[in-house]
């Protein structure tokens, strides 16, 4: 078949292929809303968990996915975002406002943190983020006047809505689900747009992309300070959600499990950190039957991902369709 | 050298002793002068290293002049970016794949519009894509999935977007079968015709004399030679140097 055909073909599935993935989608979050139904405390806190972190996992994917700026330190703004929150919050000080206050705050020290990818790449840009992140835990673990240090911050208030209260564990999950679909419907808006390709013709030749006027500085800088904010943002409801905050969830270790998360969904793939946060929130929860083992088989499994499908776990749908137009 | 004012056409380009190159260390073009004018392709050739693709990046910002003086319509260009050369109209479609192979044919086209305003990108896609049928027929396909052909109209085609007034084109013909170069040959000669100053590097050089105006041979970042396209190729000397021809024994 030739080249022309297999596309026309390929289109030809698609589209039903298309309607079939939004019924699909709508399925899976109808149902997860209404999973919690059928959990205990802790499993409805698992599934809020889930929420916080894929809206940090979003923001990375935006970052390393899509604009190929390799970053180290995404727990580092989901920490800011948490302790600004805590520190607000007990203050008395509104979650409606603490929420678009931590957001620029990250936004503006992600911009920062994108000067030094204007003039490193790929591993030395990995150890500047990185080091960051160490810097970022340093200062909440010894700054004890400000942040508690390893005492951390307790009794962080859940904040209302129209004057309900969301101190319960399902109303809150709820209302956390309910922002992480739009932040996820924002981020789907802006990587729709031409501006939202512009990060992937940074990612995948910045000269090209420069030749064609796209302002490479103002893109780089962007990608960081994007998905700065979107942890910032997971890092305020983070912080309601636990109510309590304290240095070591936001270590650099957070930031690899992080960047983990995008790579074994699928780098770049607009769903991928769905599937890397479930990898990374639920699975070592699943594990836990083996007791001392569920590391080692965690481990293990993402391993045997990475060797499989080093294009994530995205990229088996997309190859059983390519197979079977070329069949 | 002097520039040749006595031609009827308006020099669009102007390089006037410009030095320039990679690093300090690092010279490339050692006062480079010629110019290019309105209407006609102008033809960048010489050996390997000789600065031709180098004229390019430097004329569309990508590298800064350390001396000399660049000029556009008269107008100082030296230390203007590619975004700005572009709003300028000055396009450049540089050496080798240029596609963003991931995304469609029309987020191509897209970004390619990126400095225009929203509401003109859709007639001026249109606008393109009427010139380019074979694309058209291509639009929602993955850039990485047309024949090398098809990519090089693209590329094209994306510069051709912004209805630049002075195109500068890296190679062409690299990947490209002897028919395709033709096509691209045959497609920049058209636009020269419609006013358009075409400023090409080519290593194909027999092929790209037919379709030039003029050819600038360089060598050692220097303009070695200016002549008309159909002199050069009949010159059996500059066969030998420059195109890899063979001059003929001398009679016994």
């Amino acid at each position: 078949m030739s080249v022309v055909a297999d596309d026309v073909a390929l289109a030809r599935t698609r589209r039903p292929l298309l309607r079939t993935a939004n019924i699909a989608i709508a399925i899976v979050v109808v149902a997860f809303a209404l999973l919690p139904l059928l959990l205990k405390s802790y499993g409805t806190y698992l599934c809020t968990l889930f929420c916080v972190t894929l809206m940090a996992t979003y923001g990375l994917n935006l970052t390393v996915g899509y604009a190929g700026q390799m970053s180290l330190g995404q727990a580092a703004f989901y920490g800011i975002g948490a302790y600004i929150a805590a520190i607000a919050l007990k203050a008395g000080i509104s979650f409606y406002l603490v929420l678009p206050v931590a957001a620029i705050v990250c936004f503006v020290v992600g911009l920062l943190i994108g000067f030094p990818a204007l003039r490193v790449q790929h591993h030395y840009l990995a150890f500047a983020t990185l080091g960051f992140n160490i810097l970022v835990y340093l200062v909440m673990r010894n700054e004890e006047k400000i942040t508690g240090g390893t005492y951390g911050i307790s009794g962080v208030p859940r904040p209302t809505l129209f004057g309900l209260s969301l101190d319960g564990v399902l109303a809150f999950f709820w209302f956390t689900l309910a922002a992480t679909l739009i932040l996820i419907a924002l981020l789907g808006w802006l990587l729709r747009s031409p501006w939202g390709r512009a990060f992937a013709a940074l990612r995948d030749n910045p000269i090209r992309a420069e030749s064609l006027g796209i302002n490479i500085t103002v893109y780089t800088l962007l990608a960081f300070a994007i998905g700065a904010a979107c942890a910032g943002i997971a890092g305020v409801f983070f912080a309601a959600l636990v109510q309590f905050v304290e240095p070591a969830p936001f270590h650099f270790a957070a930031s690899l499990m992080m960047l983990l998360a995008i790579i074994v969904g699928g780098s770049g793939r607009f769903f991928g950190p769905v599937i890397g946060t479930v990898v990374i929130v639920l699975l070592p929860e699943w594990l836990r039957f083996m007791q001392n083992w569920y590391l080692a088989i965690f481990g293990f499994a993402v391993v045997a991902l990475m060797i499989w499908l080093p294009g994530g776990v995205l990229s088996i749908p997309e190859r059983f369709a390519l197979g079977k137009v070329r069949r | 050298m002097a520039i040749d004012e006595a031609r009827g056409a308006q020099p669009m380009i102007v390089f006037e002793n410009v030095v320039a190159g990679y690093s300090p260390s690092l010279t490339i073009l050692n006062g480079t002068t010629f110019d290019a004018r309105a209407g006609e392709i102008t033809l960048l050739i010489g050996p390997n290293g000789a600065g031709k693709s180098t004229v390019l990046k430097t004329l569309f910002g990508i590298l800064t002049p350390r001396s000399g003086e660049i000029r556009f319509e008269s107008r100082r260009i030296n230390a203007r970016t590619p975004r700005e050369l572009l709003a300028d109209g000055i396009a450049f479609v540089p050496q080798g794949r240029n596609l963003f192979g991931s995304l469609s044919v029309r987020h191509n086209l897209e970004l390619g519009g990126i400095t225009l305003p929203r509401a003109d990108l859709a007639a001026r896609i249109d606008e393109v894509l009427a010139r380019f049928p074979r694309i058209r027929e291509r639009i929602d396909n993955q850039a990485s999935t047309l024949s090398g052909g098809e990519q090089k109209q693209l590329e094209i085609g994306r510069a051709l977007l912004l209805r630049p007034r002075v195109l500068l084109i890296d190679e062409p013909s690299i990947g490209l079968s002897p028919k395709l170069v033709q096509d691209v040959m045959t497609l920049l000669r058209a636009l020269a015709d419609a006013g358009t100053t075409v400023l090409m590097v080519e290593q194909n050089v027999r092929t790209a004399l037919k379709y030039a105006n003029r050819a600038l041979v360089l060598e050692m970042g220097r303009l070695a030679l200016d002549r008309p396209a159909a002199e050069l190729l009949d010159d059996a000397d500059l066969n030998r140097l420059f195109l890899g021809g063979h001059v003929k024994a001398p009679a016994a």
